[in-house]
């Protein structure tokens, strides 16, 4: 049988330090795919999970046993990601891309009929993609957790130490800042 | 174009793509590599460590300054001297 995670804790803190190996194992692949929710390019992402699985070997002494070591580690994932986005902040405004021939075309048969337009194109999951890049950083994780992973104002509060009327305040300007890119995407293309 | 409803539909098509949660080959490895090559101090850690070890001297140090005043405070009038010093501005107003 596996040991759990607090034994794999216990020993780490104790000096055997070789039984990290197995916490990485059992999680890199979450923090993976929450680490793909912000970074693109595919050595920011491993550079992202990396610092996140070397800041928990740092300070996995400061680890309260009251919550899942999960729950802790994946606060240290979504500060990290949240980090990462603040870092590459400048490289967010000098690279807009304009909107390729198929998400223009998917614009369109949304405008001419918005009910019959699937989300599931990949037009759309690009077009998306690039509307979050231009948002702000605490804009983007809002929205990113919020709205996609549809987590509770609470649990978002959690994950990133803001209070909760910070989140609400960070979700109201999210959605604004995401309206006011739209509205801009869609008077380039249509006026 | 009704922006609200683009706006609900790319959140959708944001939650309908799913990250992927694939894991490069013998990632942990090189976590584990990193980690042996640059044991990095936690700055807490060694932050706690160096006030556990400061608070045997402080503790001696209060004890002794405690008693020093205890001992020097007594038989020498300096609570007349404290009372007259702390009661000199309403002698003086007074006068």
């Amino acid at each position: 049988m596996d040991p759990g995670d607090d034994e794999l804790i216990r020993a780490v803190l104790d000096g055997k330090t070789d039984h990290f190996e197995l916490l990485i194992q059992r999680y890199q692949s979450r923090v993976f795919a929450t680490a793909r929710r912000y970074a693109r390019r595919e050595d920011e992402i491993e550079d992202v999970v990396q610092e996140v699985f070397i800041k928990a070997f740092q300070k996995l002494s400061s680890f309260r046993r009251d919550a899942p070591f999960e729950h802790w580690l994946m606060r240290l994932a979504v500060r990290t990601c949240y980090d990462f986005l603040r870092g590459h902040q400048r490289n967010r405004e000098s690279t807009f891309t304009e909107i390729s021939d198929e998400e223009s075309n998917w614009l369109d048969r949304f405008n001419a009929n918005p009910a019959d337009t699937t989300e599931h194109s990949q037009a759309a999951k690009e077009l998306v993609r690039k509307v979050l890049e231009q948002l702000p950083p605490p804009a983007r994780l809002v929205i990113t957790l919020l709205e996609i992973e549809e987590r509770s104002v609470k649990e978002i509060s959690a994950l990133t130490g803001w209070s909760v009327p910070l989140v609400k305040v960070r979700a109201f300007r999210a959605r604004a800042a995401m309206r006011k890119i739209l509205e801009k995407m869609a008077r380039e293309k249509y006026l | 174009m009704n922006i609200d409803q683009v706006q609900k539909k790319l959140l959708a098509a944001a939650r309908a793509d799913q990250p992927s949660d694939r894991v490069p080959y013998a990632f942990e490895k090189r976590i584990m590599a990193r980690l042996k090559d640059s044991p990095v101090a936690d700055v807490l850690a060694y932050w706690e460590r160096m006030l556990w070890r400061a608070t045997a001297p402080c503790a001696a140090i209060m004890i002794a300054l405690s008693a020093w005043t205890f001992y020097t405070a007594q038989g020498n009038g300096s609570e007349i001297n404290l009372e007259d010093t702390v009661l000199a501005p309403v002698q003086l107003a007074s006068e």
